[in-house]
């Protein structure tokens, strides 16, 4: 039986010893394990009862993780608050896909995905749709509050929910995600502590221009890999408050440091939350230094290796949304189509254009003539993952295009300045 | 020979090869093929790091300071140990992340696994090491380089 390091409370303890069943104890047992390693003092409750799970796809490879769920479901376990997900994996309908493309996606790679789901209704899945990895937009419903202790894997709501929300969680695995929103637990350590969400790095920001979210976050995330940076000078271009503009900018700057590097949490000085709070007091006595400039950036987009596998071609795939769109974004990126291509006088983009939204907010903006628009020029929204969509090894062919420095990171896909991709869907000469 | 002594993750002894990343081993891209594959071997499938590309790792010990990427990566680690194709051993030089961390407990404690891992060796035993070395671990995180 294992010995916990931590303090455990009389009634964890009788869990670990089994008081509610083997399958529970094995979760309290993961947790505690989890937390000890990380010299974790305690088990402290979760104050935001939704969870949100990382690992949304049906990969038939899952075979392990899907004989965990049978017996948590067969113990009887579920997330009392329920849970969103991560995007589901495939869109035939939006996202265009060969036959055999389609053959694989639907038996070798996520032909467990509608056995999968329904593993996850019993758990506790909050709503048939509730798939996004931006959990925290309003339209989401999984929005924690400032100081709420969550039990979340997704790196990027994760970075979101610490740097933009101030809530507090570590930089989980998937299935611990689950594991502490079944039992209302989290061990204390790293990020959920003041001491843990101290800065070891004093970010300057000294560009001549408002930097690109994508590219400062990716610098910022190579240099300071899991430590938290404090970023100075950067409210000098998105402002003082935490507006639909600046939390848009910090979505995808946060993605760019979490994918680039580790990054679990940041603080913008006159900005985030806990730097609005307490100043530079969040520095570290020995912080090291990082100074940005344009010559910095500029280095760091250069960097970029191309994986394309017939890199002289042009692209022939855009994917726009990861993580995905705001109701902002999607609105800015549809004005931007349609008025780049009445400037271009084309009537369709150059190639296969597909936007990536959650799907509440697909909902609320279909309803729209704004979506009728987009249509009409040939691009697609869909609320898929374009990540899991490049699992398909069939889809390496492919030459896909895009703003997000996080699919760049984790795919074949090149990178993409907004202007520079936008201008090539419409077709302008450059 | 070399001995270097680290903190034991989950303990075990095991006399063979090393396999050396000096950089962070990404979890997923290292992974995932040979596991969708079903194959008997993992055969290093990421691109990005030309340490290990190609390298067969099953039953090996694998050396390097962290593992990175995707939060998925916990879960995949246990994938990859209930298929019994796992390295034998992970010997980290840094503290371990809470990725591999997670992927280790979740292998010992829902697959029975017995991957060994020893973590906080420090960078010395990372510039030490190389690539088809025969290396010895001990119970007590005591790894000597032969």
């Amino acid at each position: 039986m294992y010995q916990p390091k931590m303090k455990l409370t009389k009634e964890q303890l009788a869990i670990l010893n089994g008081s509610e069943g083997a399958t529970k104890a094995k979760v309290m047992e993961t947790l505690v394990r989890y937390g000890d390693l990380f010299d974790a003092s305690e088990l402290v409750k979760i104050t935001h009862s939704e969870g949100h799970l990382v690992t949304s796809f049906g990969l038939s490879l899952l075979k392990p993780v899907y004989r965990v769920m049978d017996e948590l479901i067969k113990a009887g376990l579920k997330v009392e608050g329920g849970f969103t997900m991560d995007p589901r994996p495939v869109d035939f309908e939006n996202v265009k896909c060969s036959p055999l493309e389609k053959l694989l996606f639907s038996t070798v790679l996520y032909g467990k995905q509608n056995f999968y789901e329904e593993q996850l209704k019993k758990l506790g899945l909050k709503e048939e749709d509730a798939f996004s990895c931006a959990c925290y937009f309003k339209q989401m419903k999984n929005v924690p509050k400032k100081g709420d202790i969550l039990s979340w894997a997704e790196s990027s709501a994760v970075n979101y929910a610490n740097s933009v929300i101030g809530a507090r969680c570590n930089r989980n695995s998937g299935m611990i995600d689950i594991f502490g929103s079944i039992l209302g637990y989290v061990p204390k350590f790293g990020l959920l502590t003041d001491e843990g969400r101290k800065a070891k790095w004093k970010v300057i920001v000294n560009t001549t221009k408002k930097p690109i979210p994508q590219i400062l976050g990716s610098a910022i995330g190579i240099k300071v890999m899991e430590d938290v940076p404090y970023v100075v000078g950067l409210d000098k271009w998105i402002g003082t408050e935490l507006n639909d503009a600046a939390v848009d900018y910090l979505k995808d700057f946060g993605a760019a440091t979490a994918s680039n590097g580790a990054v679990g949490l940041y603080h913008i000085e006159n900005l985030t939350p806990e730097a609005k709070e307490l100043g530079n007091s969040l520095l570290v006595d020995d912080y090291k230094e990082y100074v940005i400039d344009d010559e910095e950036l500029e280095r760091v987009y250069k960097s970029y290796p191309v994986m394309w596998l017939k890199p002289d071609k042009p692209g022939n795939l855009v994917f726009i949304g990861c993580p995905h769109l705001s109701m902002n974004q999607l609105n800015e990126w549809t004005d931007a189509i349609i008025n780049g291509l009445k400037e271009t006088g084309k009537k369709k983009v150059t190639c296969q254009t597909v936007l990536c939204t959650a799907p509440p907010v697909r909902e609320e903006f279909v309803k729209t003539d704004k979506y009728k628009e987009l249509l009409k020029t040939g691009a697609r929204l869909t609320s898929i993952c374009p990540l899991m969509y490049t699992s398909n090894p069939l889809t390496k062919k492919r030459r896909i295009m895009t703003p997000s420095n996080k699919l760049r990171t984790y795919t074949m896909a090149k990178y993409f300045k907004d202007e520079e991709l936008l201008n090539y869907i419409v077709g302008k000469e450059v | 020979m070399a001995t270097f002594k680290g903190r034991v993750i989950n303990p075990g002894y095991y006399k063979g090869e090393a396999v050396v990343s000096h950089q962070g081993v990404n979890t997923l891209a290292t992974f995932q093929k040979s596991a969708l594959s079903n194959a008997k071997n993992v055969i290093v499938a990421d691109q990005n790091n030309p340490d290990i590309f190609g390298k067969n790792i099953t039953g090996k010990a694998l050396c390097l300071p962290q593992t990175i990427g995707s939060t998925t990566g916990g879960m995949v680690l246990q994938v990859i140990c209930s298929m019994g194709i796992n390295p034998s051993c992970m010997l980290f030089s840094q503290k371990i992340d809470s990725l591999a961390a997670a992927g280790v407990i979740l292998s010992v404690v829902w697959e029975g696994s017995d991957i060994i891992a020893i973590d906080d060796l420090g960078e010395e035993f990372l510039n030490t090491v190389k690539t088809g070395d025969t290396i010895e671990v001990k119970e007590d995180g005591t790894v000597e380089i032969i």
